[in-house]
Order: C-alpha cells, then structure tokens, then sequence
C-alpha cells in the first residue's frame, strides 16, 4: 500500500495541533525617551518599544491622555523611573488601564532606579521648600555609570518576561556596556580639565552629572525647585556669577530660554541648550550615548571659552 | 603564626609520640585523637578568619566614594530599591503619597469673596458650592482619602465640608467606592457611593474646575451638589486602537442628589407641583447612566476627547413618571511640544444636555399652590461651552458662556425652567500647582429679572499628598 501520503499527513497534523509559539516581540511601555532609549539598546528586535513623555516636554507635566491607558492597557511592561517623576500624570492611567501585567511587583512592573543611589533625598518633606523629590533627584541617567546599572536591570527584567530571548539580552547588554566604557572613558578624558569648574544652572537637573564629572552646579535661576526666576533672586545669582567668574548657564528645551539669556548678557556666560531626555534637544538623536555625547560636547566647549 | 607554630608543634609531638614503647599504645590513641581534634580546630578558625577578612574586604570596597569609581569595578550589588526612609521613630505622623504610605490623604480648600446685584444670590449661582452669598464663602474643604486597598480593589473617599449661606457648617460625604484594578475582558467595577460620569463636568470636583462656580446647565438639570448617588458602575474598555470606553451606572434614583429624578426639593413644589412620596418598586426605579467616550489624537500636540451620555429615572412628581437627560460633551486640548509645567495650552470644553421630565397631574389641592396642573412632558435644553488658554507658566485666561432655555409649560413663569444666559471671563494665577488665586466676573441675564453682575476673586490650597488629574 502506498503511505508516501502518510508521513506529510501526520507532519501536518502535529503541526497543527502544535502551532509554533509566535514569539512576538514584547510590548513594553517607557514613561521618558531615556528610559526607552535604553530599552531598545537591550531589547533590540524582541521589543517594541513606545515612550509616553516627548523629549521636549517637561516630564513632571506631561497630559494622562486617553491614548496613553490604552498603550498601558495593551502593555506587556511597563519602565518608569521609579523616583516619582511621573508622580504627577502616571496614576491615574495605570487606574484606568486595567492591566494585570503591569500592577505593582509583577514581572512587567519595572522601576529603573533599583540599585541606583539616589542622591538629594530629603530628611523632611516640606512644600515650603518647593516642589522637591521625595525619593531623590529623578534625574540619575545624567551619569552614565547610572545607565549601566539600568541597563543591567532592563536586561534582567527582559529575561523574566522572555525567557527564550535572554541569551539575546544578554549579548545586547555587553554590546551596550562595552560601548558605554569605551564612551565614558572619552568623556572622562574630555571633561578633565573642567574639574571643580562652577556652572549655573535653570533647574536642578544634574546633581548626578555633576558628580561623574567633578563640576560644581549649585547655583539655579530657580529660587526653589519649581518656583519662577524672581528678579531679587536672579540679581544674587548674577553677583555670584560675577565674584565667582561662571561662565555657563544651563538650560532644558522646555525652560525661559529669555531668563537665561538676560543673566548670560549681564555676566558674559553662555547659556548651552542641554537636555537629559535623548531628542529633548537637536544632536541628542534617540540614542542614550547621542545624549551624553551632546552633554559633555556642550558643556565642555562652553567651558573652554574661558573663565576659572 | 601561631596557627604554624601549632602545627610545628603537632608534628614533633607526633614524632615523640611514634618513638614510645608499645606499652603505651593507649596513650598514644588518646593522644593522636587529641592531636587531630586540635589540627581541625586550627583549620576550621582559619577558615573563619579568612572569611572575615573577605566580607570587611567587600563592605570596603561597596563602601561609596567621592572619587571617581572605575567603571570596570565590582558590578553593583541589587540594592534595596526603595529609598532610605527619612525621619526618627518619634516624629509625627508623616501622611505621604504613593511610595511611603498605605494611605494618601490630601486637603483641598476653596474659599471665595465677592459679591452680586442679585437680590437673592443664591437664585443666580446654581451651585451648592460656589460663592452664595455677599461677602466670603467657605466653597469647599475636600478631604480626600486614597489608597490601595489590596492587590484587587484602590478606595477612595471624598469628604467635603463647608460653611453655608446661613454660616452653618455642613457636611457631605461625596464620594466613597472601591474599583477593581484589573478584571478580565478589559472591565472594571466602581462600586459605592460616587459622582455619576455624565458629561465632562459632573463627575469632576469644584477645586479642579476653570471656573468658580458650576454652568447653569449643569445646576439646573443635575441640582446644587451634581448628580451622585450609591450604586455601581461597570466600565469596559474597547479593543480598539483608539480610546473608546463603554460605562453603565446603577445608582439610587432618589436622594438630594438625584436633582431631577427622585429627589423631594426638601418638601418644595418642582415646577409647580409638590413632590410624591415613591417607593422603589422594581429595578426599573432606579437610575442607569450609560455613557460612550472616545478619544483621539489630532496631531502630538492636540488630543479630543468626545463622549455621549444618557440618565434615566424615575422623579417625584408623578406615581409612574420618569426622566431623561441626554447629553453630548466635547474637550479639545493643544498643549506646547515644549510646554514649561504644561504652560502654554488652549483648551475648550463642550457640553450640550436636554432633559424630558415626565411631569405628573396635580390636582391642585395644597393652598399654597391651588391651580391644577396637567400632566405633560417638559423639555429643558441648555449648554455651556468654555475656553481656557494657559498663556504663561502659572497663568490662565478663560471664557464661559453658559444657556438654558425651555419649552413653555403649564406652570409658569418658572424660574427653574425659564430662559437665562451667562457670560463669564475669567484670569487665573497659579503660584505653583499647590494653590491658585482666581478673579472671575458674570453677567447673568434672567428672562424675569433682568441682567445681574457678580465679581468673584476665589483662592484655593492644597495640602498633602499630590493628586493626578485625569485628563
């Protein structure tokens, strides 16, 4: 008897009953394009990878639009900061999206500060000294030895949700990581000379940066975190800029540009035009070592012009 | 050192211990057990000592520094993700949000000072909480409690106390329910007591409003406090790429707060009949609230959010008479790519609302209101439409204009139902997003009364934990 129909038959019934897993690529959610950057540095294709806050806005006012909780309803994962930045749009659209995945200590819950050290955490909680953190800056991808922490995490937070794929992560996480040192050793090197140089600031948004690097960025056009340059206070500033021959004032994309530019005509410093969110400002790509490049490039030749 | 002496030592005592004679091949048993007891002893502390060393060796290097650390260094241990907590044991009870506390509490108060030309304020502000009276009024103090309740339910409780027209301090539980956070096929359950989502603004608080007091449609159809009752709510959110949400309310169709439903005016006649005392007699006396809402985005910077809803219930002017209200609302945001604390934006919000209130037969036997009237169905129309532009940071311009009207009834003239219109422009200052002084004047028109102004300059503060707004 003829069964050369047999075998193709019985192939094509387990593969049928069988079907291949899909191994579709994760859904992942990032609140700021640096966190998502980061995820795609490490997810590469086994990840899709969409940001909620644009580059150029300013992240603790960003809108809970209805788009968002259906994005997080259909999420797989979710990243965030994990220090409160997001405190004032995030909860109500975790409320509405009904998601199981992405409740609190589940797998796809991923908090990106875990085994970062926090720096500016407040002893005591008080709106009289504006509007301040309580976990701390939530500004820590400033410094990129914070980035391979987070991408460590990533990495370990992808492999519990893809298991199949962590050898993937992994590879991506040592690319990643090698790039990073490789890249961090150059901007150690070019922000050498600038050790214990003072640069002003808008917001307090680099306390993390300041430490890999050695600067000083203490002064702020802020009077308080969140309150607008007063012109009492910015008349201090531009005395201590002056006494202390700072020469560089630091600005977001989302920030008074004009503020700046004043206290910069007044003092003879240069107002850079920096971002911490990758494409926050053009130069800055969509890439987390785009962003640091840009950083270091801009304060460093804002630096070289001149001053102590 | 001692550790090799000890062992220099065994071994010459072992060799001493091989050239004795046979007679004492018992102490020499006894001695070899000694000895070997004493070889483990020394192995087991060096083994502990060097252990020691290494742990103080890691704490060392774990230890932070100010120096640059290499990056090739040890990779960070997976320390405790939360932050170090702040405060002694002793200190006072620190009532946080999200990350430190089982529970958020916040106060919001909202007081106002002003005055109208209206001979009655309170004819001409709708509202339970605007500014009622000549002079100041203490609108609302919101107590807000939130949290999780467990890993299936959040809870929150609205309590609201204010200081009415007559100086009397009253109190309102406004909301109290438990939502479920996540139930399969995308659905989720309020269950409690609980603002009904009809429309834009009635299931949003007075403190989060643009304008100091409530539109007229919404005063007149949904009464002084909005329509809110016990009941539960099941929502379900649609598989669609875009936001599209499908919700349906049960609530009590009686109570203070069921304005145009089963509410009994505090015994006063509505639209010139006295209210009737009804039971509930089937599931078909309650309220049921359905509502669609859908949402777009325009373009990165715009985003529309488009809805339709429906309430229907029982009222208390008839044994078998029932209410509708339909309306429509609309909110269109454009908020800056670069936005500063989310300043500059334009925003403009929307509601139109007809109500069909199935007024009974009166006989006309109360000598207060002696002329009978027939049953009939009267139809209430009105709309508000409102425009707010946050032109620099903490600072907001806004535009209301508000309009009821009717169809005539048997009962007139009714100054619940009679045609009125409002204009309101308004300048809004937030110093931070804690508190906010707002300066608004109305130019109310009443078809019986003739045109009113009223100036009202309202100031509100926030204490406690952060409260997101939904959008």
């Amino acid at each position: 008897m003829n069964t050369n129909w047999l075998m193709p038959l019985l192939t094509a019934v387990l593969l049928a009953g069988f079907p291949s897993r899909s191994h579709a690529a994760l859904n992942v959610v990032a609140t700021t394009s640096d966190l998502g950057a980061l995820a795609r540095e490490i997810g590469g294709d086994r990840v899709d990878v969409a940001t909620l806050a644009k580059p150029t806005e300013d992240p603790h006012f960003v809108d809970a639009k209805p788009s968002f909780l259906v994005k997080l309803n259909r999420a797989d994962a979710l990243i965030e900061g994990g220090a409160e930045l997001e405190l004032g749009w995030l909860p109500p659209l975790l409320e509405g999206a009904r998601n199981p995945r992405l409740a609190p200590g589940t797998p796809g819950r991923i908090l990106c500060n875990q085994g970062v050290q926090m720096l500016d955490v407040p002893a005591t909680l008080d709106r009289a000294k504006g509007d301040i953190h309580a976990a701390g800056n939530p500004h820590y991808l400033t410094d990129p030895a914070n980035a391979r922490i987070v991408a460590g995490h990533l990495a370990e937070a992808f492999s519990r949700l893809d298991p199949p794929s962590a050898d993937t992560f992994r590879a991506n996480l040592k690319r990643f990581t090698d790039q990073l040192d490789a890249k961090l050793a150059e901007w150690q090197k070019r922000m050498e000379p600038y050790r214990g140089r003072h640069l002003v600031a808008y917001h307090d948004s680099w306390p993390y940066l300041a430490r890999r690097f050695g600067l000083k960025i203490d002064i702020f056009l802020e009077p308080k975190p969140g309150l607008p340059p007063a012109p009492a206070h910015l008349a201090e500033v531009m005395t201590r800029m002056k006494q202390e021959n700072v020469r560089v004032i630091l600005v977001e994309p989302y920030l008074n540009r004009r503020t700046a530019e004043t206290v910069a005509r007044n003092t003879g410093a240069t107002v850079v035009d920096v971002a911490y969110l990758p494409g926050g400002v053009k130069g800055t790509g969509d890439r987390y070592v785009n962003l640091i490049d840009h950083l270091v490039t801009s304060i460093a030749q804002a630096l070289e012009g001149g001053g102590k | 050192m001692r550790i090799r002496n000890v062992g220099a030592w065994s071994s010459a005592l072992w060799l001493a211990v091989v050239g004795l004679s046979a007679q004492d091949t018992n102490r020499v048993e006894d001695l070899q057990r000694q000895l070997q007891q004493l070889q483990e002893e020394s192995q087991r502390t060096q083994q502990e000592l060097q252990r020691r060393i290494e742990s103080l060796e890691r704490q060392i290097q774990s230890l932070p520094t100010n120096a640059i650390a290499p990056v090739t260094s040890a990779p960070p241990e997976s320390a405790a993700p939360e932050p170090r907590p702040a405060g002694p044991l002793d200190a006072p009870l620190r009532l946080l949000g999200s990350s430190r506390s089982y529970l958020n509490l916040s106060l919001d108060a909202l007081i106002a000072a002003g005055g109208s030309t209206a001979e009655n304020v309170e004819d001409v502000q709708l509202g339970g909480h605007d500014p009622r009276v000549n002079g100041f009024t203490l609108q609302n103090l919101e107590l807000v409690l939130d949290g999780a309740v467990d890993p299936y339910f959040r809870a929150q409780a609205n309590l609201i106390f204010q200081i009415d027209s007559e100086g009397e301090s009253t109190f309102e539980l406004e909301e109290a329910y438990a939502q479920t956070t996540s139930l399969p096929g995308n659905l989720q359950i309020k269950a409690g007591q609980f603002v009904t989502e009809f429309g834009r603004l009635n299931p949003t608080h007075p403190h989060a409003w643009s304008f100091v007091d409530v539109p007229l449609v919404n005063g007149r159809f949904f009464g002084a406090d909005g329509l809110r009752n016990p009941g539960a709510r099941l929502s379900w959110l649609a598989p669609t790429p875009f936001y599209s949400e499908l919700f349906l309310a049960i609530q009590n169709g009686f109570g203070g707060t069921a304005s145009s439903f089963g509410s009994d005016h505090d015994g006063e006649p509505l639209f010139g009949r006295p209210a009737v005392d009804r039971d509930l007699d089937s599931f078909g006396d309650l309220l049921f609230t359905p509502r669609y809402a859908v949402s777009f985005d325009l373009s990165s910077t715009i985003t529309l959010l488009a809805g339709a809803s429906a309430a229907v219930g029982p009222n208390a002017s008839g044994e078998h008479t029932s209410t509708q209200i339909y309306g429509v609302d609309a909110y269109l945001k454009w908020k800056a790519a670069n936005h500063h604390g989310g300043f500059p934006f334009v925003a403009w919000q929307t509601e139109a609302m007809v109500r069909r209130y199935e007024a009974g037969a009166y006989d006309g036997s109360d000598p207060a209101q002696p002329d009978p009237l027939p049953a009939e169905t009267l139809t209430d129309s009105g709309f508000y439409t409102q425009l707010t532009y946050g032109f620099r940071k903490g600072w907001v311009v806004g535009l209301r204009g508000d309009w009821v009207g009717s169809e005539t009834g048997a009962f007139e003239p009714d100054p619940d139902r009679d045609p009125r219109w409002r204009v309101s422009p308004n300048l809004t200052w937030f110093p931070t997003e804690y508190s906010k002084l707002r300066l608004q004047y109305n130019l109310d028109d009443r078809e019986d009364e003739g045109v009113d102004h009223s100036v009202w300059l309202q100031m509100e503060f926030t204490l406690g934990a952060h409260a997101a707004h939904k959008f």
